[in-house]
């Protein structure tokens, strides 16, 4: 029996392990020089660690990292803040308050959660170029704040059904209005749910490649995502640098995983995983 | 009639009927508009005749069994058919062998990176792996004795869309693996430590036990994961472009070739691949929605 539950954990430890090579590779790939990586990262006969890949990915002359990186967060931190608050005052009035339709519209907006982005993108860019707010920040939190609301509103809705609603009469009683309900009871009682889904938000929004690399067309407008395949290179792909890139990329949303992982993976499992 | 819930909703409304049901109402009757450089009018379901007889959208002429391309319609169908059973399986397995190992947690969080990482960057990582020189895969390969196998498997048309179906295996797996340890901590320690007492072996425990109960795990899994591959995009965007000679296409990375890619766009065609996208993926996901509520 011991030595079964020794096998038992070294295959699986050996497979966890098998899975990261690759995010090793890269890792190694960022801290060493273009020749001791070309011929494979692997030989460590000879092994440089320099922080200069990241360091020209940071600096970039055309697309640096380190404005993309502020392009993210302008575009992240809303595009996580508007369609929660928008999707917690839906949710509610979905759930406290029956009115004509609502089983209808509320089936509506659950099945738009596995609509395509490519289903959107079109009228957008036309409506937005002809707004101005195409190649604008505001055009793709707008976006982003719109595309997010159909799994965030299903949810909050599911998790503001299991809220005891004696408190919020007790509220009514005292003559508490249903905004007052609303901001000063529900949403309180409401934060472990609101941090699950700011988190999956952040990192999707954060994540998101397609509606940046339509709606952002200026270097100067680039989001991460969009800078990567960008440090390619002209004549040979510079592996060294799309590697320092790759890591800072995903330092953020790896970050906000490692810190808040427990609401992480309970946002992933309580609902469904945005897609 | 209190106004009350309508105040709530508003704001929902409003951004939802000017970025999402507008713009897809809007989409679907572009498709139907001969649309190439400009408006031009109502064309009834000629785009529609237009990508359907296209060879980057569903070649036919090939015979069943040959290497890609065979459009992006048909890779989209064979992503599904390899993908899905593929990284549900894996996902299961895993977390059937993580369940009661030490630091089980921390193994299942190295699994998931892929999935907390940009899709960008699983793209980037992909193409690095494969890469002739640089890749692992073929450093493995030598180290076997198939060194003759060595090349950079994006680059070849017959290699490129398996080269990426798998690789997107490996991100996405840790998805199902996450959901499937979910739904084991719903079975009760004692049920499996009664089946070991009446002397059921771990296969027989495994097979009669731990999937019927995991039945709603899957039913999750699976469908998320036909949702996932139907709407891949970012990977096939940074490994090969589509290529080599549209072997690694998909839908939707033809509605955006189409649209902001090759000139003149045309947006009408365009539109039709995205309401076909959108016709597969919300019809399926409209199917597997009734059979919940059922």
């Amino acid at each position: 029996m011991k030595i079964r539950a020794l096998i038992i954990h070294a295959i699986a430890w050996a497979i966890a392990l098998a899975w990261t090579i690759p995010f090793i590779g890269v890792f190694m790939a960022s801290i060493r020089p273009y020749e001791e990586i070309v011929g494979g990262w692997w030989n460590i006969e000879k092994f440089t660690v320099t922080l200069e890949n990241y360091w020209a990915v940071w600096t970039h002359p055309t697309a640096p990292m380190s404005r993309a990186f502020l392009n993210s967060f302008i575009i992240a931190i809303p595009s996580t803040i508007i369609p929660i608050f928008v999707a917690a005052l839906a949710a509610y009035g979905f759930v406290r308050f029956s009115f004509p339709l609502r089983d209808m519209l509320f089936l509506t907006i659950v099945v738009l959660m596995s609509l395509p982005q490519q289903m959107v993108i079109l009228p957008v860019f036309l409506l937005e170029t002809r707004l101005g707010l195409w190649n604008t920040h505001i055009g793709l939190i707008l976006l982003h704040s719109a595309f997010g609301l159909p799994w965030i509103i299903l949810f909050l809705r599911n998790f503001f059904t299991t809220l005891p609603v004696e408190v919020e009469e007790a509220a009514r009683i005292d003559g508490a209005s249903d905004f007052q309900i609303f901001f000063k009871i529900v949403l309180p009682m409401s934060l472990p749910a609101l941090i699950s889904i700011s988190v999956l938000q952040f990192n999707w929004v954060w994540n998101d490649f397609f509606f940046a690399l339509i709606l952002l067309v200026s270097p100067e407008n680039f989001v991460v995502t969009q800078t990567i395949p960008v440090l390619k290179g002209r004549y040979y792909i510079r592996w060294d640098h799309m590697a320092a890139a790759s890591i800072l990329a995903m330092s953020m949303p790896l970050l906000v995983f490692a810190l808040l992982h427990k609401y992480y993976l309970r946002g992933v499992i309580g609902g469904t995983v945005k897609g | 009639m209190r106004k009350t819930p309508f105040l709530f909703l508003l704001p929902a409304l409003i951004l939802l009927i000017l970025f999402v049901i507008g713009p897809t109402l809007f989409t679907l009757y572009m498709s139907f508009i001969d649309w190439t450089g400009k408006a031009k009018g109502f064309v009834g379901l000629k785009n529609y005749i237009e990508i359907f007889s296209r060879k980057s959208i569903i070649n036919l002429e090939k015979p069943p069994l040959s290497p890609p391309p065979r459009g992006a319609l048909i890779h989209n169908a064979l992503w599904i058919l390899i993908h899905v059973p593929l990284s549900t399986v894996l996902g299961l397995v895993l977390a059937v062998l993580l369940r009661n190992v030490k630091g089980g947690t921390i193994a299942k969080s190295m699994i998931f990176i892929g999935m907390v990482a940009p899709m960008v960057v699983g793209g980037i990582i992909l193409r690095f792996i494969y890469d002739e020189h640089a890749g692992i895969v073929n450093a493995i390969l030598r180290t076997v004795g198939l060194g003759w196998m060595a090349r950079t498997w994006t680059a070849y048309p017959d290699t490129a869309l398996f080269s990426l179906i798998l690789g997107s295996v490996w991100i996405w797996t840790g998805f199902c693996m996450v959901v499937y340890s979910a739904g084991l901590e719903t079975i009760p320690d004692e049920l499996i430590e009664a089946a070991k007492v009446d002397g059921a072996t771990s296969l027989q425990i495994f097979r009669h036990i731990i999937v019927p109960l995991l039945k709603p795990a899957t039913i999750v899994v699976v469908t998320m994961s036909v949702l996932w591959v139907l709407k891949v995009f970012d990977i096939v965007y940074v490994t090969t472009l589509g290529g080599p000679g549209g072997a690694s296409t998909v839908l939707a990375f033809e509605m955006y070739m189409d649209a902001f890619f090759r000139i003149p766009a045309n947006y009408g065609t365009a539109a039709a691949i995205a309401s076909l996208l959108t016709l597969i993926t919300l019809g399926f996901a409209v199917y597997v929605i009734r059979l919940m509520v059922r």
